[in-house]
């Protein structure tokens, strides 16, 4: 097959696959006749009716404030920690058997302590419960990150005198950014996972909690609605951090690309 | 051994003895550096819980939780939950494995493949496996099955991807040198590609394995299947805070002798290969 | 053609050992030599005679286990204000994320200057080694021979009195190195700049010093100081014709081949006796 050809054949298939499980999705449904698994059609109604918009403010934006605090609180503490921990080797041998055990627990084992713990159900409870499992990741890269920076950089900076602090924000962050980004994309994603945990759990507002009423009124539609929309706004969410990581990181894959030369 | 110019001289054999002494030492500090660090949050533990700056009630004290896990862990429900919590695990992540790996071999090994079905995997690949457990109320009921199929449904992802990644990091160097001694296509794959990939593997079991357990429990928790999660939720719904405690500390040991396994192998599978892969955390 | 201003740098008695007991690495015995204002120093060397950690010792980067580095009667113990570094690996000392102003104007930020003095610091580095049309470009855009011109052009923006050197040119192909030795020539005539340059290159080390310090390998030592008395300014093609010119590269072969170790006698820490080491 001429390359041309394969071009054109690979381009079609990126757009028939997606459409052929579409397809199949609606027609399978539409045979089935199993109010479980409404047809697609159905389902895509049900979600313009209830996300666009009547029910966006009471439950989208909770939903995504929490995921939004979560994260930056995530991301300004992992950093903001991170970064002395991977310069200094004492701290990491002091702080990494607490590091571990956190990053090993499985967060819902810690979702009824989080209630009794913080006496609430509310936002303060759920935004706790996010950062602080979405901490680690970012944490973790932080150090790494940090650690991996080329010592001849460090070096440069002190033969010529340049401070402590200066360094950090000249030369440590930026260079331990590529890395930060990486464990950003895995917290986000962490995010909301746990957004829908903490909502479907416990909670009076936000798209888990729509989900959970859903199911319980045996409402199919508006619940297959809600799983559409919690993977929609996984994959938009993850994509604005994409594009995010793009512009600011531009230099790095300029950097990467002449060094693979 | 003389220095020149460097120390003062010194005997041989002191000097040896003396130096031995101070590697041994170095390799001991920060191993007792890390457990004077623990020591000291379950001591910060105990005194916040004691002293009432949290109350009791809300947060027992670490010497009660301790006991009171010791206390479970010598009846027989406690064994039971806790080999079903392994159970549904270990069953959810051979199945994704046993997919997952083949397939991303698959998808990664041949372009055309890879790129047709690029769109719908990044598109689930993003579904929070917990979305699913409404659904997985209705049609599998609060059984076994769906714990399986979320853990299984979970852990699936990153290890294809994963997979995905390794298949493709092969160098092609490798493998032009391999076809042009008129090696065949699948003795290509398992002769360089595979190896190649393990480490990536690996990453990804290590990885999957921890979805595998959070997804297990998060059946456990919300569906009340039998395991370690419900019975957690059972104490909860009592108002038995120590065992909720307890239950979590037992649940952090299991998820941490997890990670620990997963770790060394991971770490064995990449010792002589570079550490390129994407999005370990 | 120094300024005959006296001494302003002076290694003293330097020495430097890693690890402890059994693993000990004498990387450097005992080294002095001094330096004089606005010399041009080339030190050369064996492989693996510790040429970095000497020079990471004079700059303050490293603390000598004895011995001591003066620098102008004071002791150096942390990277001294009048002293700037140029590395080998250029591409690892240069921040990839900024621009190469920005990487030129790194050192200066710290600096008590006003804006407008730095702007002309930068300007006339930059020009001197004559990359002002590159200014805004990112350093790995660049070739390795304009890279290390970068790490050059912020050695000299710094304005240091004395530049250190390790083995800047050992990365870049024979002829950029040509023109990069003669820009060093150069830069040293305009800015007036002592210069102390560590290099394997015997060539180099002729054509670029005043005074070449031989060393021996490891457990490194001062094996000889040599004048280098060709005229200035040198020329890559004529200077290296002269007659003098090979005797001193001749010469300062002689040296090292006398010195060259066996690989395997190299690992071990014990300096092994051999016949005409101290020839």
């Amino acid at each position: 097959m001429s390359k041309g050809a394969y071009r054109a054949t690979a381009i079609a298939a990126e757009v028939a696959v997606p459409v052929a499980i579409l397809l199949a999705w609606q027609a399978w449904t539409a045979q089935a006749n199993d109010p479980k698994f409404p047809r697609l059609s159905t389902i895509l109604v049900e979600f313009r009716e209830l996300w666009l918009f009547s029910q966006f403010e009471l439950h989208v934006v909770p939903s995504l404030t929490r995921i939004a605090l979560g994260f930056g609180i995530a991301v300004i503490v992992g950093v903001a920690i991170g970064i002395p921990l991977g310069l200094s080797r004492r701290g990491r041998i002091l702080a990494m058997p607490h590091i571990e055990w956190w990053r090993a627990m499985p967060p819902p084992a810690l979702l009824p302590i989080s209630i009794v713990l913080l006496h609430s159900i509310g936002d303060r409870q759920k935004v706790s419960f996010i950062a602080f499992f979405c901490l680690f990741p970012i944490l973790l890269n932080t150090i790494d990150g940090v650690r991996g920076i080329d010592p001849a950089l460090m070096e440069t900076a002190r033969s010529y005198g340049v401070g402590r602090f200066e360094r950090i924000g000249r030369i440590v962050f930026p260079a331990a950014l590529p890395q930060i980004f990486a464990g950003m994309r895995t917290s986000l994603s962490l995010a909301v996972i746990m957004m829908v945990l903490t909502e479907y759990f416990s909670s009076t507002s936000g798209v888990g909690y729509v989900l959970l009423i859903s199911k319980n009124t045996f409402q199919l539609a508006p619940m297959w609605a809600a799983i559409v929309l919690i993977g929609l706004l996984g994959y938009l969410l993850n994509l604005l951090l994409v594009l995010i990581e793009r512009r600011v990181l531009a230099w790095h894959r300029g950097w990467r690309a002449a060094a693979a030369q | 051994m003389s220095a020149s110019g460097v120390a003062p001289v010194r005997d041989a054999a002191s000097g040896e003895a003396r130096t031995r002494l101070a590697d041994v030492g170095a390799r001991l500090a920060p191993l007792l550096a890390g457990a004077l660090s623990i020591a000291a949050f379950l001591a910060l533990w105990q005194v916040v819980s004691k002293t009432g700056m949290i109350s009791e009630q809300d947060l027992p004290a670490m010497t009660t939780t301790f006991q009171e896990l010791w206390t479970m862990m010598h009846t027989r429900d406690f064994w039971a939950a806790f080999g079903q919590t392994v159970r549904g695990w270990a069953l959810g992540l051979s199945i994704a494995t046993v997919l997952a790996v083949p397939i991303g071999i698959f998808l990664g090994s041949s372009q055309f493949a890879g790129r047709a079905f690029r769109v719908p995997i990044e598109f689930l690949r993003p579904i929070p496996s917990a979305a699913l457990i409404p659904l997985l109320f209705l049609t599998l009921g609060t059984t076994l099955q769906s714990e399986v199929f979320l853990a299984a449904f979970g852990a699936f992802w990153p290890l294809l991807v994963q997979t995905i990644y390794g298949v493709r990091d092969v160098d092609p160097v490798a493998l032009d040198t391999a076809r042009s001694f008129g090696i065949g296509r699948f003795e290509r794959l398992y002769r360089i590609t595979l190896p190649s990939a393990i480490p990536y593997i690996a990453t990804g079991l290590r990885i999957s394995s921890a979805v595998a357990l959070i997804l297990a429990f998060t059946a456990e928790l919300f569906m009340g299947i039998p395991g370690l999660g419900q019975i957690m939720n059972v104490a909860e719904s009592f108002g038995l805070t120590t065992q909720v405690y307890a239950l979590a500390v037992a649940t952090g040991f299991l998820g941490l002798a997890i990670y620990m396994v997963f770790s060394a192998l991971e770490r064995r599978a990449l010792r002589w290969h570079p550490s390129q892969r994407v999005g370990a955390t | 053609m120094s300024k005959g201003g006296g001494q302003v740098l002076e290694i003293r008695n330097l020495g430097k050992t890693y690890g402890t007991g059994e693993r000990a690495t004498h990387a450097i015995a005992d080294v002095s030599f001094a330096v004089e204002d606005g010399e041009f120093v080339c030190v050369v060397g064996p492989s693996g005679c510790g040429k970095t950690t000497l020079l990471k010792c004079v700059a303050g980067l490293l603390n000598p286990g004895s011995g001591e580095v003066l620098l102008r009667g004071s002791q150096v113990t942390s990277p001294p204000e009048e002293m700037a570094l140029v590395f080998q690996e250029y591409g690892r000392s240069l921040m990839p994320w900024s621009s190469v102003w920005n990487n030129v104007l790194l050192p200066l930020r710290h600096k008590k200057l006003a804006a407008k003095e730095r702007k002309q610091l930068v300007e006339e580095a930059l020009a001197a080694v004559g990359l002002t049309r590159f200014s805004h470009h990112y350093p790995w855009q660049l070739s390795g021979g304009m890279q290390q011109r970068v790490a050059i052009a912020r050695a000299l923006a710094y304005q240091p009195s004395i530049l250190l050197m390790d083995e800047p040119f050992a990365s870049v192909d024979a002829q950029t190195r040509g023109d990069l030795e003669d820009l060093i020539l150069q830069v040293r005539e305009e800015f007036a700049v002592t210069i102390l340059f560590v290099t394997h290159d015997i060539d180099e080390s002729v054509y670029l010093s005043d005074r070449v310090v031989v060393l021996t390998h490891a457990p490194t030592e001062v094996k000889e100081i040599i004048a280098v008395d060709l005229p200035f300014p040198r020329d890559q093609i004529s200077t290296k014709e002269l007659p003098e010119f090979a005797h001193l590269r001749g010469h300062v072969y002689r040296l090292i081949k006398r010195d060259q170790v066996e690989p395997a006698e190299l690992a071990l820490a014990e300096p092994v006796p051999e016949s005409g080491r101290r020839g």
